[in-house]
């Protein structure tokens, strides 16, 4: 079996699965989808009330939480659409141009 | 068991005997009794296939793709503009490396609109990843579609195979047959054991995920060297088969070829004329041959350049216009086969028998009239021409 962890951008044919097919669920997590972005929220964790509706509106679950806290942007996967900002009712997230995080 | 069947029967009760777990199944002329006869087994009970009725080909395909992704062995039927309309499946079935087994029922493409018999149909798919297997007559029809899911299942393997018969002169046909028995063919054909599939619960599955640029070539590489491996998974199933039938397949079969000066190379029920044709012109001290191609994809290149090296004059006989203006599918394999021996044998090409245009032992012997006067002269004349047609200039 061939496992979506051992196969990247540098893996050679002989190493890739037939069609393309993964094996394992959740294999998006590994992918970093990330660099599509041309717009970049930005969290601001001083304004931030926790909630939480942000993150059910997130179309990509880039936005991770832990202990009823929402975190910092899983910018590996956030595609930089705003609906966070749109949704926010405190000034806690502002949209910034550019991918890159600053 | 002997007996007597059209084609069209014959594949039926092929899948009767496979006995398939998914068939996706919509009529076309003159593939149209392969499901109709099928679905009288399922009615009757002789089969626990479970028998889909979809809107269109397209349907058909993709019930084949999802129940074969599945987990499930999938059959389907089709001729002609079916196939057509199946065209963006085929690719998505051979990329997925799902070795579904297809009856193509060779009928003209549209338009103007005909029913009858031509490679155009299954011509227009030979890039899409398929194996293509061409039968000459029922008995073949028959045979090829039980070496099918064992030529195309293996890991190594994995694609899918379309396995042809012309239409109306094989398909409606009726000869005598030698049949093997059910058990002997689930045998021959085994179990299908994928090694991962959709209903496999141990590791979930996705099939077909977007493949962006740096991963999309080493795919392509992976399909690509699967064909090259069903050369010799081919040659392997015809020996096996040999076995259980006594009757044996190679990629293409010779006909009076050992000593042939002048041959012809040509795929179907054309190849029953032209040996007919041939035995006529042995009989006169014309040293002819056939070299009838069975396995289109993948193309046997370097076997028929062996097969063809001795000859000094060859026809290849396209029973499909390319519209390449430079030749038909079969001429330009075959051409481009040549090419690496040291010294090659003259090449015409003839586009023949398009629309059920009928082929007689008169218009196979004047072709080989044409390949004397070629191997005396050494003047060719024009390269690609058609044959059958009606013109104002004369025809040779």
């Amino acid at each position: 079996m061939i496992y979506a962890k051992d196969i990247n951008e540098h893996s050679p044919w002989q190493d890739l699965t037939p069609g393309g097919e993964i094996y394992e669920p959740g294999t998006a997590r590994a992918f970093n989808t990330g660099t599509w972005r041309t717009n970049t929220p930005v969290f601001h964790e001083e304004a931030c009330k926790h909630c939480m509706l942000c993150v059910p509106f997130c179309p990509d679950s880039a936005i991770p939480v832990k202990d009823g806290k929402r975190l910092d942007f899983d910018y590996m996967h956030c595609k930089g659409c705003g609906i966070c900002e749109n949704v926010c009712p405190f000034p806690a997230i502002t949209m910034v141009s550019g991918g890159a995080v600053k | 068991m002997s007996s007597r069947l059209s084609g069209n029967e014959a594949v039926a009760y092929a899948m009767k005997q496979i006995n398939p777990d998914v068939m996706g199944a919509f009529p076309i002329t003159p593939s149209t009794e392969i499901p109709e006869y099928f679905a009288q087994y399922v009615a009757d009970g002789e089969v626990n296939t479970e028998y889909v009725t979809v809107e269109s080909e397209h349907s058909s395909m993709s019930v084949c793709i999802a129940a074969q992704a599945a987990g499930a062995r999938a059959i389907s039927a089709t001729s002609s503009c079916g196939l057509a309309l199946m065209y963006e499946l085929l690719y998505v079935a051979a990329s997925c490396r799902l070795p579904i087994t297809l009856a193509c029922v060779n009928r003209a493409l549209s338009g103007p609109i005909n029913i009858n018999a031509d490679h155009s149909d299954s011509m227009g798919a030979r890039d899409s990843g398929w194996i293509q297997i061409y039968a000459e007559n029922n008995q073949e029809a028959y045979d090829n579609f039980i070496m099918a899911m064992p030529i195309g299942e293996p890991p190594d393997i994995r694609l899918p195979v379309m396995s042809c018969m012309d239409g109306f002169i094989t398909s409606h046909a009726v000869e005598n047959i030698e049949l093997l028995e059910t058990d002997v063919v689930r045998n021959f054909i085994g179990e299908y054991k994928p090694e991962n599939y959709l209903l496999k619960k141990e590791n979930p599955l996705a099939v077909g995920p977007y493949d962006i640029s740096p991963y999309y070539m080493e795919h392509k590489v992976l399909e690509a060297e699967a064909m090259k491996a069903a050369k010799a998974r081919i040659l392997e199933v015809g020996t096996q088969f040999a076995k259980i039938s006594g009757r044996s397949y190679g990629l293409f079969e010779e006909y009076r070829m050992e000593d042939a000066e002048l041959a012809l190379v040509l795929i179907g029920s054309t190849a029953g004329t032209a040996k007919a044709a041939i035995d006529k012109l042995r009989e006169i001290g014309v040293k002819a041959g056939l070299v009838k191609i069975r396995v289109f994809r993948p193309f046997p290149g370097e076997e028929l350049a062996r097969a063809l090296a001795g000859t000094r004059a060859v026809a290849v006989m396209d029973k499909s216009e390319g519209f390449s203006a430079n030749g038909g599918p079969l001429f330009a394999e075959t051409r481009s086969a040549l090419y690496d021996l040291k010294e090659r044998p003259y090449l015409i090409n003839i586009v023949y028998g398009l629309g059920g245009r009928d082929v007689k032992t008169e218009d196979i012997e004047k072709v080989f009239g044409r390949l004397a006067d070629i191997a005396v002269t050494g003047e060719t004349g024009p390269v690609y021409t058609h044959m059958g047609h009606r013109s104002k200039e004369d025809i040779a």
